[in-house]
C-alpha cells in the first residue's frame, strides 16, 4: 500500500489532483491511502513552495502544477 | 487574420454592418476572442516546452542570503519570468522570509509576479501593440523594484504573523524531470488545459465589456468621463481598478476599447495595473501571512504608484 500526500493550501488544483490520483488508483486497483496536506509549516517542510505538490512513501514527487494522467500511472506502478 | 475571420463570419455570413453598434461590438468579440485564445494556447504551450526552466523553488534557492540592489533587480526579473499562481503566494512569501530574503525584496517579487508575465506581454503586443506593451512592462518593474525600498522603509516586519518566523523549510528530495519529448508534450498541454482553463472566464468577460464599450458607448461619453487626463480621473480609475479582479489577460480588450475611445494612455495603463496588482481576494490571501497594517501599506504603496503613472504618462502624451 502507497501512502500519497496531496500538499496545497486547498485551492481548486489541489482538490483536482487528489481526485485524478484517486481515479487512477481506483483504475489499476492499486490500493492507495491519500492525505491531503493543508499545513503550511508541513508543505514547506518537505521543500515545496509551488502547490499542488504530491509525496510518495515520504517522496517529493511533483511540484508546481496538476500532475499529467501517465506521471500519476507512473508513480502507481 | 483574426480580422478577416471576424469580417468574414459577422458581416460577410450574419450579414450585419460595421457601422451598427451591434456590428461593431460583436466584430470586436469575436476577433478579440480569437486572437486571444489563439495568442494565450501558443505561448503557453511554447513555455511548457522549456518548462521548469525556472521554479519558484529554484528563485528561492538563487536568491537565498543576498541582498542589495542586484538582489532586488533580480527578484523583480525573475518575479516577471517564473510563472505562478496567486495561489502559491503563502508558500511562496514564507519559503522567502524563511531564505533570509529581505521583506522589501519578496514585495518586489510579488508585485512583479501577476503583473509582468511572457504570456501577458504576447497578448499585449498582439492586440494593442509593441509600443504599449513596453510602457507597460517598464513601467510595471519599475514599481516593482522602487517598491521594494518604499516598503522595506516602513519596517514591515513588525506585521509578519509570528508564526511565519518559526516555520524551517526542509531540503526535500526532488526526483528528476522527465524531459523526453512526449513527457513534455503532456506536460506543456497540461498546462494550457490548466492555465487556460484557469482564466477564459476573465478573458470572455474582459472582451465582452470591451465590445460594448466599443460598439455601444459613444466616445464624447467616455472623454466626459474620463477623458481629459486629470489627476482626479486617473485617481477615480485607479479607484475604481481596486474591486475589479482580473488577470492581465482578461482587462486588455478592455484597455484595448478604452484607448480606441480616447481614453489617454496614462489613466488606462493606472486602471489596468489597478486591477491586475490590487485587488481584494489577494490581499485576503495575504492576509494569512501579514496583518493589516501591512497590507494597507502595501495596497496604499501600489495605489499611488499607479497613480503617478498614470498622471505621468498622461502629461507626457503630448510628446509621445
Amino acid at each position: 500500500m502507497k501512502h500519497i500526500k496531496v500538499l496545497g493550501s486547498g485551492c481548486r488544483n489541489c482538490e483536482t489532483t487528489a481526485k485524478l490520483i484517486q481515479e487512477a488508483a481506483a483504475a489499476k486497483g492499486v490500493e492507495i491511502e491519500l492525505e491531503k496536506v493543508t499545513d503550511m509549516a508541513a508543505i514547506l517542510g518537505y521543500g515545496i513552495m509551488s502547490t499542488p505538490g504530491v509525496v510518495i512513501d515520504g517522496q517529493v514527487v511533483h511540484a508546481g502544477s496538476v500532475p499529467e494522467r501517465r506521471k500519476i500511472e507512473g508513480w502507481l506502478g | 487574420m483574426f480580422d478577416a475571420l471576424a469580417t468574414f463570419l459577422v458581416f460577410d455570413l450574419a450579414g450585419l454592418t460595421p457601422d451598427t453598434p451591434l456590428g461593431a461590438a460583436l466584430h470586436f468579440f469575436v476577433m478579440d476572442v480569437a486572437k486571444i485564445l489563439t495568442l494565450l494556447t501558443t505561448v503557453i504551450y511554447l513555455m511548457g516546452w522549456l518548462r521548469a526552466l525556472l521554479t519558484p523553488e529554484r528563485v528561492r534557492a538563487m536568491m537565498k542570503g543576498r541582498s542589495g540592489p542586484g538582489a532586488r533587480l533580480m527578484a523583480v526579473g525573475l518575479g516577471a519570468v517564473t510563472p505562478f499562481c496567486s495561489c502559491s503566494s503563502i508558500p511562496l512569501f514564507i519559503g522567502f522570509v524563511e531564505a533570509g530574503i529581505p521583506l522589501g525584496v519578496t514585495l518586489s517579487f510579488l508585485i512583479a509576479s501577476p503583473m509582468v508575465n511572457q504570456v501577458a506581454v504576447v497578448v499585449l503586443a498582439g492586440v494593442i501593440g509593441w509600443q504599449m506593451t513596453l510602457v507597460y512592462v517598464v513601467t510595471g518593474l519599475t514599481i516593482a523594484f522602487v517598491g521594494g525600498y518604499v516598503l522595506q522603509a516602513f519596517r514591515l516586519e513588525r506585521w509578519v504573523e509570528d508564526y511565519v518566523w518559526a516555520i524551517r523549510m526542509g531540503e526535500a528530495l526532488r526526483v528528476e524531470a522527465d524531459t523526453s519529448l512526449r513527457a513534455r508534450h503532456d506536460y506543456a498541454w497540461g498546462e494550457v488545459r490548466q492555465i487556460v482553463g484557469r482564466i477564459w472566464r476573465f478573458v470572455l468577460i474582459g472582451v465582452g465589456i470591451g465590445a460594448v464599450i466599443h460598439g455601444y458607448v459613444p466616445a464624447d461619453f467616455v472623454a466626459r468621463i474620463a477623458g481629459d487626463g486629470s489627476l482626479l480621473s486617473v485617481v477615480v480609475a485607479v479607484l475604481a481598478g481596486i474591486p475589479m479582479y482580473s488577470d492581465a489577460v482578461g482587462i486588455i480588450p478592455v484597455a484595448e476599447a478604452l484607448l480606441g475611445k480616447g481614453v489617454p494612455l496614462g489613466t488606462v495603463l493606472a486602471f489596468m495595473m489597478a486591477v491586475i496588482a490590487l485587488s481584494l481576494p489577494e490581499m485576503l490571501i495575504l492576509r494569512k501571512v501579514a496583518k493589516w497594517p501591512l497590507l494597507g501599506i502595501f495596497a496604499a504603496y501600489l495605489a499611488a504608484a499607479f497613480v503617478l503613472v498614470g498622471v505621468l504618462f498622461n502629461a507626457l502624451r503630448s510628446y509621445l
